[in-house]
């Protein structure tokens, strides 16, 4: 087991995750609706945890990321996102929508993806946090990573990170996944320069080339 | 002037390719065969910086930390029109964490109308009115919240149609003195013409004004088409948003920002704080995107910079989703009033266009320069109006003006072609005088099978599929102040700078092709450093020009810095330089080919550290049409739609998309098929989508995320094929042109014919929804 010793006084407390801070969605506008939460995101349950009440200050905690023990100081109202992004400065996970609508900000916990935007830094407790860096392997990319290099899967990149968490999931998960498989893997994940079709192609000779 | 003669590849490669004779400056390079016949220009390069991308390395702005660095936030309008009587920021101040706050004021840099007081007046919900500095994002936005602006609120209008009426609330009360960025390129005006809210018309562009006299060309129109087309207001939404960190800690301000502009930004904020610009440094390694909108410091430039100022310490300041969607530009809207007049033999004798659009508080809602331009008719006249409301400012969306017009004017001809009873590609080829589109219009049927599109509405069952067409045009710009520096350093490495930044078209990829293909090297012995402004001035990313503006002097600067080296080389082998080659990373002669030399043994000959060649976008060869740049020829594309209607619910799928574009010679097949996804997935949300919906109760934008404003995912993505045709014009020493505007232009229009020749019922407005379907259908009121 990796090391658990985060004290008492970061346990996490009452898992108050930031979804129930975001103000109500509103309006619906005309015509149809599209899904644009990541489908997975969804299978994640939240344990409701009673505990001691933290915060507004900051204080140390310890989240394993990328097989690494790291310990930060956050305030409790800090996102998972905010958490790797400000105070991990592991930047390669990105905020785009900051609220659940774009998976720009995926990572696994526990090796399933989740939206670090949409989660409380304290709620991470002793699972483990996967990101966008720690991806390759010894320097070695993934097949993934390496089939949207050479299938142009990329444009501006700022969706890539999260793009490529969705796509990596799928092939470990599903040996032979068809064009709907990864559009479904893919169904949250907002990219405005239009890497859509690559992203299917890519991830597409990804999963040959990991069987 | 010294000149010399070489006859250049000319033509349509598998169509008309010849040759044709130019008398260019003798110092430019050898000409390029056509690319079947070059190494790695016109292939399908993998990006130089694709890996930084996928392994989460890539920086952007976003994500740049500096020691001591504070986290900014804007303080913003929440009232759509107002005069502020005071702002208390006494209990932001006092929050632990709190660095600086600074109120925008009617000062003449940052103010609008310094009469009014101390405060600019607010004219739109989003307005930025000042910001503050704090240890923590966190904290900035807690402390915005204890800032109190005390209103005197104005009567206001946000939808285009009330702002027109005589009587509605006046935006402006004066002339607009500066065009903004808004949505039209080419002739604009002030502002200063026109009624209440109505300013303009524009009437000409660079391509001239009215022509002909358009009341005997309807005379003698046997057909005519009277339609009036109206397009949505979207907002660009990049994955990231607007924004700089500033660092003003020494003699040089920094600004890292995410730009289409680097050069822009830096000249802005020169002038704002009165710098001379070599104390301006931007930088922009990697940018999350902007279509369009990113060309200046805006607002959040000088905000950091000031708060950079009084903190001393460097500044983040980048907007949250929200903002982007209020105050960093949108496409305008249009209503558009389109009247096109045909002989029975299809020749066109009218077309008058009258258009009404808003950019909000901008200027820049003009329909571009398309129904001008695409198809010769010798009667033509447009009016352009901008009708000004209390909402975001419009800014440049890729094409600015040419899609909306796009949609209206590609509608009309088919509508035209129907009438006179001729397949809408036929009708094309008849009036449409460009060469490449019609080869485009051919390969692209081909591809697409056309031959399978049946009469409009014909189909049987629920689920009706339908095929569709439109064309586009863009006109090949290019930036004279487009400068790189190459440079051949004594290690054998290879360097080119400028400032041009790469927004995610690839620009730095195909600038290492141009170098590696000149110096008979390998992309990946190329470095790319660019997209700062202490290296030589480049373009803006923004009307398709990069491509063409940046690489002939990148050619040239390699062809200089090669020449210099093959010298020390032709020393050495006492002989002729211009016997000498590189190829494949070897020195050889034609000569003697006994003699070689690996090319980084040669830089081991120079007895300076460096070559360093610096070359500047000259006149295209041959000349510009206009001479600040506007090329001979133009951008154009042919794209085919397919959709499936389905006339229960009203709900619309785009199954596939055909696009046939050209760009001159194409540089790298891969990305150029990349930015034309990119194109026509924006364009195909656009017709089906996206959509800014106001609140005209309250001026507020009512889907300003990005769950409710709806875009395409993975789900809508239609199966996309394209195809580019080369094409030579012989006009520079790489003859090539971007392709970032012409994507998106004519998709809208290919879809909407596609849904008509579906259900056979013509959608006049966009978004295309189920509701607009089943109201076409007559199934609801
Ligand atoms: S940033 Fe987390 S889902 Fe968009
Ligand atoms: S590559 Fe730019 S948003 Fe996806």
């Amino acid at each position: 087991m990796e090391d658990k010793n985060q004290g008492s006084e970061s346990k996490p407390t009452k898992a108050i995750t930031r979804r129930s801070f975001i103000r109500g969605a509103g309006l619906s506008t005309a015509g149809s609706v599209l899904l644009t939460t990541n489908a997975l995101a969804f299978a994640h349950k939240e344990q409701l945890v009673t505990g001691e009440e933290y915060g507004p200050e900051a204080m140390t905690i310890k989240m394993k990321v990328n097989g690494m023990m790291k310990s930060l100081s956050v305030e409790p109202r800090t996102t998972l996102a905010s958490a790797l992004r400000d105070h991990l400065e592991l930047t390669g996970t990105k905020v785009v929508c900051d609220r659940g609508s774009c998976s720009a900000c995926t990572v696994y916990l526990d090796g399933k993806p989740v939206n670090a935007c949409m989660m409380s830094a304290f709620d991470v407790g002793d699972k483990e946090i996967t990101t966008i860096e720690g991806i390759a392997q010894n320097g070695e990319l993934h097949p993934v990573q390496q089939a949207f290099i050479e299938h142009d899967a990329s444009q501006c990149g700022y969706c890539t990170p999260g793009m490529i968490m969705s796509c990596v999931h799928l092939v470990e998960n599903n040996t032979d996944p068809n064009l709907e498989d990864v559009k479904n893997a893919t169904r949250g994940n907002l990219c405005r320069c239009g890497t859509y079709p690559n992203v299917f192609k890519a991830t597409l000779a990804a999963a040959k080339k990991t069987i | 002037m010294d000149t010399r003669k070489e006859k250049f590849p000319y033509g349509i490669p598998g169509h008309n390719l010849s040759e044709i004779e130019r008398e260019i400056p003798i110092e430019e390079p050898p000409v390029w065969p056509i690319n079947d016949k070059l190494k790695i220009i016109g292939k399908r390069v993998t990006r130089i910086d694709a890996l930084d991308k996928v392994i989460g390395k890539a920086k952007y702005t976003s994500d740049i930390k500096l020691p001591g660095m504070l986290y900014a936030k804007f303080l913003r309008s929440n009232v759509p029109h107002a005069v502020i009587t005071s702002i208390d920021i006494s209990k932001a101040k006092s929050l632990t964490g709190v660095h600086a706050i600074h109120l925008i004021e009617n000062t003449q840099k940052e103010g609008e109308e310094n009469k009014n007081g101390k405060y600019p007046i607010v004219k739109y919900v989003g307005q930025p009115l000042g910001g503050i500095a704090a240890e923590s994002l966190e904290i900035a936005k807690d402390a915005i919240a204890l800032i109190k602006v005390n209103y005197e609120k104005k009567s206001f209008v946000i939808d285009i149609d009330t702002a027109m009426e005589i009587g509605a609330p006046i935006v402006f009360d004066e002339p607009i003195t500066q065009q903004q960025d808004g949505g039209d390129v080419g002739e604009t005006h002030d502002g200063s013409k026109g009624k209440g809210n109505v300013r303009g018309p524009s009437t000409s562009s660079f391509f001239g004004g009215p022509r002909g006299d358009l009341v005997k060309g309807f005379e003698e129109a046997d057909v005519v088409v009277e339609r009036t087309y109206r397009t949505q207001v979207h907002t660009h939404m990049p994955l990231e948003t607007h924004g700089v960190v500033v660092d003003w800690n020494s003699d040089v301000m920094m600004v890292y920002a995410s730009t289409q502009n680097t050069n822009a930004v830096r000249n802005e904020m020169a002038s704002i704080f009165n710098l001379p610009k070599s104390k301006v440094r931007v930088f922009c390694d990697f940018m999350g995107g902007g279509f369009g909108a990113k060309h200046s410091s805006g607002s959040f430039g000088p905000m950091a910079a000031n708060l950079a100022k009084k903190t001393g310490r460097p500044i983040w300041l980048m907007l949250d989703r929200q903002e982007e969607h209020l105050s960093e530009g949108n496409r305008p809207n249009s209503i558009q009033y389109l009247k096109i007049g045909a002989k029975k033999n299809g020749t066109l004798t009218g077309i008058q266009q009258r258009s009404h659009g808003t950019a909000g508080v901008a200027l820049g809602a003009g329909v571009g320069r398309i129904a001008q331009i695409l198809y010769t008719c010798p009667n033509f006249a447009t009016e352009q109006y901008d009708v000004l409301t209390n909402a975001g400012p419009g800014a440049a969306w890729r094409a600015p003006g040419n899609v909306q017009g796009a949609f209206g004017l590609e509608q009309a001809i088919d509508e035209l072609a129907e009438k006179l009873n001729m397949d809408p590609l036929t009708y094309r080829d008849k009036i449409d005088k460009s060469e490449v589109r019609k080869v485009e219009r051919r390969r692209g049927a081909k591809l697409f099978d056309w031959s399978r599109r049946q009469p409009a509405g014909s189909g049987k069952g629920v689920v009706k599929k339908g095929l569709g067409v439109g064309q586009s045009t863009w006109p090949r710009f290019v930036t004279l102040d487009s400068s790189v520096e190459v440079k051949i350093h004594n290690d054998g490495g290879v360097e080119i700078r400028s400032s041009v930044q790469d927004i995610g078209t690839g620009t730095k990829t195909i600038l290492a092709q141009v170098v590696a293909e000149e110096l008979g090297l390998e992309v990946k012995d190329i470095t790319v450093n660019i997209g700062d402004t202490f290296f030589p001035v480049g373009p803006g990313s923004g009307g398709s020009v990069v491509t063409g503006s940046i690489t002939p002097p990148a050619r040239n600067a390699t062809y200089e810095a090669k020449k210099a080296l093959l010298k020390l080389v032709a020393k050495k082998w006492e002989t002729d330089s211009s016997e000498l080659f590189i190829e494949n990373g070897q020195i050889g002669s034609k000569k003697d080919a006994s003699l070689k030399m690996p090319f980084k043994g040669a830089t081991k000959l120079m007895r300076t550290s460096q070559i360093s060649k610096i070359a500047s976008r000259s006149d295209d060869y041959g000349g510009f049409q206009q001479p600040w740049g506007l090329a001979y020829g133009d951008l154009g594309s042919v794209q085919f739609a397919e959709v499936s209607v389905n006339t229960d619910t009203g709900f619309v799928k785009v199954d596939k998309i055909v696009a046939v574009h050209s760009c001159g010679r194409p540089l790298n097949i891969g990305q150029l098929e990349s930015q034309i996804n990119g194109g026509v997935i924006q364009g195909v949300s656009y017709a089906l989508y996206e959509n800014r919906v106001m609140d005209n109760g309250t001026g507020h934008m009512m889907n300003a995320n990005v769950d409710q404003y709806k875009v395409p995912f993975s789900m809508e993505i239609p199966e996309i094929e394209t195809l580019v045709v080369e094409e030579y014009s012989a006009l520079s020493s790489t003859d090539a042109y971007g392709i970032g505007e012409p994507a998106n232009i004519a998709t809208a229009a290919a879809i909407a014919n596609a849904v008509y020749n579906a259900i056979g019922v013509r959608l006049y407005e966009i978004p295309i929804t189920p509701a607009s379907i089943l109201k076409a259908l007559g199934k609801v009121s």
